[in-house]
């Protein structure tokens, strides 16, 4: 995986500001009411709060996914919202790595081509035997090879969100955006995700994740919360949980009660 | 090379729903099938019209006698008996630009040969009859002028009274009976087959007019007069010409004849064939409708699944052209595959229908053309519209679109 090292030390996300108001609807919805915000390369931070009260959205602006009502948001120093659509769609390609709360994955696609999908828009040409084999190494590392030719409605819905950030982590991205990523997993499996996610921070990747798990936040380095459509809270977590010592304490229970039972 | 990439997309993308691009295809397929058998089957029937009046005869004027008014009572064309010899020679020597001329009697009889017998047409017609209606002779040959100046007793007969009269023999040389006069038979016309009216053109006597006159009709009228122009367009001056001969040999008289060209008996036949090219043509242009109408249903049908598909897309790094090439290509991989099966299709029946009915078929290229531009129009523009618009929103947009 590369290493984001220009990134390290410097500011990659700034948010300064940023307000999203949905207007869609009867009454306009302000989702996210000025947060300023600044994330440095290789932070590893986690978002919570309450249901509805805007990390979805700020996650969905912080991936240019979406645009800012008001705000400036500086990427790696550039300016965002003067770029245009097809730089921002480079930017998701190559930088970004998003994993969405609903998975979003191509109805009957197999794994493996779902993961192929960032490839097949990168700027670089790759022989379908690479783009092959890098999507087998990237479903490797979230533990999925065997299923790489079942479709989504094939698969439970945990092997569906592993397969959503085997795909985020295809194009090698500096930024790992996951939205709720162990949601839908067992308290063993969500361990050995945020040791994969662990791993790739060690490895410089920086990472930005929603969870409502207190627990699972404790393996990142900072927690956010949000309150409102605001930040309420911004600490830098004291006692850090190891993916690979906790794995560890739960195979020991687990063969502890097999042998009790 | 990120178009290679596309093309794969697409390719992907049309497996994975194979059904709707069954569908898609088969809109097309059964629109442009349609199409092509019907105006072929409408084309084939008016290239036989054509062809059977044709057959008459080139550049054609007909003269017949004017209705015979006597006390009331209107007669129809034919009726009076107006038309001599005379007539016929006057116009012969004093107009230009005619080819041929033939002074026509006709009358139906019975006919007995070789103990059978038949009823027949007796048609009285001068030699250049046969060259005029474009009517080679199969075997033997036609009477000659001098037959025709001292009205021999001699004939050439169709394929149906060769047939009915001479089952077993060469008529050529032999002898039949006309109203119990014997009459030598010289030739056998070829097969002319029905006409547009129905009628066997094969069942016929032709005998020089003057003997049909003299010895047949026993009177000194003619039934008609036909003539041939030099070409189309000096057909109006010789009917014009006609005309005013006629009338002045009339001196003053009620104009007691007609004359017709071949033009106004070709419209009348093709009116009705246009009809039924027009009928066919709309029932083919209902399924080209329908078929249209179901790719439509099926394209707009899959908007929200495709509209989600494109935003996963643009949310991974797809640029909106990349969508746009993406969703093109299928809509032409789906439009000249279904188009090429309708063509093969449409081609396919119309042989079939043309076998099984004996009907005549032409398929034609502007139909082919303009049944596949026609679907393929349609199903690029729902397939494409759609994903122009999907691809002008932001991914979240997409995403969330319902
Ligand atoms: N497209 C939209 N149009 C209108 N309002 C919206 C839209 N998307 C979200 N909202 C509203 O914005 C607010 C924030 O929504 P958001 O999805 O960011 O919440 P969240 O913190 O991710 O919640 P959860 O934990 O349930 O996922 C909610 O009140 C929601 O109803
Ligand atoms: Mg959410």
């Amino acid at each position: 995986m590369a290493v984001g090292s220009e990134f390290r030390m410097t500011d990659v996300v700034q948010l300064e500001e940023i307000h999203k108001v949905y207007d869609s609807g009867e009454v306009p919805v302000h989702a996210v009411r000025g947060v300023t915000l600044t994330i440095r390369g290789g932070e590893f931070v986690a978002i919570m709060g309450a249901s509805g009260s805007g990390k979805s959205t700020l996650m969905n602006l912080l991936g240019c996914l979406d645009r800012p009502t008001k705000g400036r948001y500086l990427l790696g120093g550039t300016d965002v919202s003067g770029l245009d659509r097809n730089a921002l769609a480079d930017l998701r390609n190559q930088k970004l790595g998003f994993v969405f709360q609903g998975f979003n994955l191509l109805s009957r696609t197999t794994a493996r081509e779902n993961v192929e999908l960032p490839m097949l828009y990168g700027r670089r040409h790759f022989s379908s035997k690479e783009i092959h084999d890098r999507a087998l190494r990237s479903l490797d590392i979230v533990g999925l090879t065997a299923r790489a030719d079942h479709f989504p409605s094939q698969l439970s819905g945990g092997q569906q969100q592993r397969v959503a950030i085997a795909r985020a982590l295809i194009n090698e991205p500096q930024i790992l955006l996951a939205d709720e990523p162990t949601g839908n997993l067992d308290s063993k499996t969500s361990v050995e995700i945020m040791g994969v996610f662990q791993k790739l921070n060690d490895q410089g990747i920086t990472i930005v994740m929603v969870t409502h798990e207190l627990d699972i936040a404790r393996y990142c380095r900072r927690n956010l919360i949000m309150r409102d459509g605001r930040l309420v809270s911004d600490v830098q977590v004291a006692d850090r949980l190891t993916a690979t010592t906790e794995m560890q304490r739960i195979l020991a229970a687990e063969s502890e009660a097999k042998l009790t039972a | 090379m990120r178009f290679l990439n596309i093309i794969k997309v697409a390719l992907r993308a049309l497996r994975r729903s194979a059904m709707r691009s069954v569908l898609t295809a088969l809109g097309i397929i059964i629109g442009v099938a349609a199409v092509i058998a019907m105006v072929s089957i409408g084309n084939g029937a008016k290239s036989q019209v054509e062809a059977s009046i044709a057959s008459l005869g080139q550049n054609i004027i007909s003269v017949f006698p004017g209705s015979n008014n006597s006390g009331g009572m209107r007669g129809g064309w034919g009726s009076a008996s107006s038309l001599t010899v005379e007539d016929a020679l006057a116009i012969r020597q004093e107009i230009s630009g005619i080819v041929a001329l033939s002074p026509e009697m006709s009358d139906r009889s019975q006919i007995l040969a070789n103990g059978l017998n038949w009823n027949s047409s007796i048609r009285g017609e001068d030699t250049a009859y046969l060259d005029i209606r474009l009517w080679p002779i199969a075997e033997g040959e036609m009477f000659s002028e001098a037959d025709v100046r001292s009205a021999t007793k001699v004939c050439v007969i169709g394929k149906t009274v060769a047939t009915q009269l001479f089952p077993d023999s060469d008529p050529v040389g032999q002898n039949l009976r006309i109203r119990n006069i014997p009459f030598r038979v010289l030739g056998v016309l070829s097969n002319k087959g029905f006409n547009f009216f129905g009628q066997d053109q094969d069942d016929v006597v032709v005998i020089p007019y003057t003997s049909h006159l003299k010895r047949i009709a026993r009177r000194p009228n003619l039934n008609s007069i036909l003539i041939q122009a030099q070409s189309p367009e000096i057909m109006a001056r010789i009917q014009q010409d006609v005309t005013d001969l006629l009338q002045q040999r009339r001196s003053g008289r009620e104009p007691d004849f007609t004359v017709r060209n071949q033009q106004e008996l070709a419209e009348a036949a093709t009116a009705t064939t246009k009809t039924m090219t027009v009928l066919l043509g709309a029932i083919a242009g209902v399924s080209l409708i329908v078929g249209g109408i179901g790719i439509m249903n099926i394209m707009l049908v899959s908007v929200t699944e495709r509209t989600r598909e494109i935003g996963i897309r643009l949310a991974v790094g797809a640029h909106g052209r990349d969508v746009l090439t993406q969703f093109l290509i299928e809509a032409i991989i789906l439009s000249s595959m279904g188009g090429a099966l309708g063509v093969l299709l449409g081609v396919g029946s119309s042989q079939l229908i043309s076998r099984l009915n004996g009907w005549p078929v032409l398929v034609s290229t502007s139909a082919i053309v303009g049944a596949v531009a026609f679907s393929a129009a349609i199903g690029v523009f729902f397939g494409f519209y759609p994903a122009r618009k999907a691809a002008q929103l932001d991914p979240i947009e997409a995403l969330r679109y319902e």
